[in-house]
Formats: C-alpha cells, structure tokens, sequence
C-alpha cells in the first residue's frame, strides 16, 4: 500500500508528466484555452490512460512475456492503444451518451498523445505489476489534468493583461509553463 | 531537372519549413532531450534514420496500401523501425540510449515522422522521398543541436561536455562563469523554447514585410491539426472553443 500511494505522489506531483517529462505538450498548449475544455480533456486522458495501462499491462504479462515477444512492445502497444480508443469512443457513444457528449471530442486526439504511449512503455521499464501500472497510470494522467487545469485558469487571466507584443500568443504560454514547472520543482523532496 | 528537385528537398526541410524553427513539430523530444548538445544530436539522428527509411518504405508501396487503412499501415512501419533503431542504438551506443530512455520509442508518435508520411511520401515517387525526409530530419537535427548548444552553454558553461566558459571560483576570488543550473532542468526547456517562438515571430515579421512570408507554424502547439499525420484519423477535431458542441 505504502508502495502505491509513493507511486500515486511519483508520478502525479514530482515527475509530472507534462512539466517534468515533457509528454503530452501539444494538448497542454493547444487545448488549455478556457479551464471547462481544459478539465473534459483532462478528464478524457485520465479514463483513457486508465484503461490503457491496464490493457496493455495484462496484454504484456499474459500475452507478451509468455510468448517471448517482450521486444515488440512499442509496436503492439501503439497499435493496442490506437485500436483501444476507437473501441472506447464507440462504446461510449452507444452505451454513454452523456459521457461520450463531455469527453467524444477530446479522444481520437488521445491517441497521438505521446503520454499514454509514455505511460504504457514506462510501467514495462520500471516492471510494474497490473495494480502498479493501473496506479502510475491514473495518477500520471492526473498529473496531466491538474497541469492542464492550472494552465487554462492562468490563460483566462493572460488574456487580460498587458503582454509585450512579441510575447503574445504561444510565446507567453511557454513562459508560463516555465514558470509553473519551476514551482512543481518545489515537489522533488518529497520521496 | 531531376537533381534540383532532390536539393530543394533537402533546403526544403533545412530552412523554408524547418521542422524545429517554422513548422514547430515534435516538440514533446524537443523539449526533453535537448539538455545538451550530444542528446540534440542524438535524438535528432535517430528521428533523421526513422524518418528516411519510413520515407522510403511508405513511397515504395503507396500504390499498395489500401486507402482506408493507411494511417495503421504508417503506423506499423514506423513503430516496426523505431524498434530496430532501438535495438541498433542499445547495442552500440547504450550511453546515448541510456540518456534518451523512453524519448527513442516515443519516436512512434512524433508528428514530423506521420505528418511527412501523410503529406508527402504517400503522393511521391521514392528517391525525392528519401531526400524529404532526409531534408526535414537534418533540420530537426539541426533545431534539435541549437537548442541543445545554448542549454548546454548557459546551464553548464560546456559545449560537448567540454568546459569552455571557465567557471567562477568565489572561494579563492576567481573570477568566471557562474553556470545558471535551470536552464538544463525542465523549466530552462520552457523558457528556451519560449525565446525562441518570440524570436520566430520577429523573424516572421521582417520575412513578410520583404514579401517572403514563411510557412506559418502548423503543429498542434497551434491547435492545428493540418501538420499532424493523424489528422486524417482524427478528423481534426481539436479546435477548442468548438469543444462540446460537435458530438
């Protein structure tokens, strides 16, 4: 249990994904425009990497170690992980419409998110167990939504201040992220 | 006539759509593994030999790969030579392996590799292919070894893990270089890459005022999908402030 909640504080507050890892960084500047879309992509990262590193773990340990094909991971887990999030939108949109209405838009675009291919190729690394990976999972992906969170409510507010022209647009976002990740440095203590 | 198309491939990828400086793909390596110069170096050699041979490949059997299942097919071909260019660099360069870690099979998913895929390889005959991809991955080697050389010079006063800013000794009152550590921590990629877009639109700006505006900027950092392999897949519905509405 101990181990877990180490992992869970890991992977959400001190190697965040997007501000120490630099994974997932085109939804973090591309979709962090106003906090409501901010959170439903957010959202939709952390159910659709939930589910990912519970697949491809259970595919990797009763699939791949068995047959000895450890060394196609990042192939089989690429193809697992883009056939998944068809898989989920379509189940959602038959089974969830509410669900599928406030995350839809945001999953076809998880599927390029270098975070969930991150996630999966990090608990084979570390040899994480099924618990283990489920818990690295969520809790990276909710790394990724307090970061994406965070940043939009700093964007609502950039939008009315004085930026100097040259700053304007992608430029002061960066400046932004450079700044928050200098405070999520403040976490590395902490394990 | 057939030489010239080759090299303005090559200038192509080198200068008028930079993949680094104009474009502003892959930026998730970009940021990551640029600490210093041999890691730019590193990482932008491994995407140049991913990105020519899938060039390549994908060139030679455009006319075989159904339509409706294109994007999967990249996909394997890529991801089939990330992992033999991760087994080569384990074998023989397990330094430079070691320090890129989980950055070389993330190769997969960065958008210069699909996005060339998509937009050219798919339509072109093979040899001007091979020099597209050879083109645009020297540019992000080279975008990749700018930001790598300034990261590297001011977070540490080296340049290849050779010390050529002296450093400061205030104990005995030397005076030198005082190495500003953040710039070779997370934060110091944000602030680089900061600089450096502000930089671009100056840049920009005096381009177009001389009547030769550069391509605009067409990675996700932009919210658009247009330079993305696979905008195709995901219909480019990333559009933000359309979020919610289109179901």
């Amino acid at each position: 249990m101990k181990a877990l909640i180490l992992i869970a504080i890991g992977s959400a507050l001190v190697n965040n994904v997007v501000l120490s890892q630099f994974l997932g960084i085109c939804p973090f500047l591309s979709v962090s425009k106003n906090a409501k879309t901010a959170a439903g992509m957010g959202g939709a990262v952390i159910f659709v990497i939930g589910i990912a590193s519970l697949v491809t773990s259970v595919i990797y340990k009763f699939l791949m170690v068995p047959l000895g094909i450890e060394y196609l991971q990042t192939i089989v887990f690429i193809l697992v992980i883009a056939a998944l999030v068809q898989f989920v939108e379509m189940f959602l949109k038959k089974k969830m419409p509410p669900l599928y209405e406030s995350l839809g838009v945001f999953l076809p675009l998880i599927t390029t998110n270098c975070a969930v291919l991150g996630v999966a190729l990090t608990n084979v690394t570390k040899s994480y167990g099924i618990l283990e990976s489920v818990v690295n999972g969520l809790a990276t992906a909710f790394g990724f939504f307090i970061a994406i969170v965070l940043m939009a409510g700093i964007r609502e507010h950039i939008e009315g201040n004085d930026v100097p022209k040259t700053f304007q647009g992608t430029a002061i976002v960066l400046v932004t992220a450079c700044l928050m990740s200098i405070a999520f440095m403040g976490f590395s203590g902490m394990i | 006539m057939k030489e010239n198309v080759l090299l303005e491939r090559l200038k192509n990828g080198l200068l008028n759509e930079n993949p680094t400086f104009v474009l502003m793909l892959g930026m998730c390596p970009t940021l990551a593994v640029t600490t210093s110069i041999i890691n730019g170096i590193g990482m932008g050699l491994s995407t140049t030999v991913v990105l020519v041979l899938s060039n390549l490949l994908i060139s030679l059997f455009r006319k075989v790969i159904p339509d409706g299942v294109r994007i999967p097919a990249f996909i394997v071909i890529v991801a089939s030579l990330v992992t033999v260019v991760q087994f080569l660099m384990q074998a023989y360069l397990n330094d430079l392996y070691a320090s890129l870690g989980v950055y070389i099979p993330l190769i997969v998913v960065n958008c210069i590799i699909l996005g060339r895929a998509e937009s050219y390889a798919s339509k072109n005959p093979v040899l001007p292919s091979i020099f597209d991809g050879l083109g645009m991955g020297l540019g992000f080697t080279f975008g990749l070894s700018c930001l790598g050389a300034i990261r590297e010079i001011l977070g540490a006063g080296q340049l290849f893990g050779i010390q050529i800013l002296p450093l400061a000794d205030r104990a005995n009152g030397v005076a030198g270089f005082t190495p500003i550590t953040i710039f070779i921590m997370a934060p110091g990629a944000f602030l680089v890459l900061a600089f450096l877009v502000a930089l671009m639109g100056i840049v920009r700006k005096k381009m177009a005022a001389k009547g030769k505006p550069l391509k605009e900027p067409s990675g996700c950092m932009t919210g658009d999908c247009a330079g993305c392999g696979f905008s195709a897949s995901c219909q480019g519905k990333s559009k933000d402030d359309k979020g919610g509405e289109t179901a």
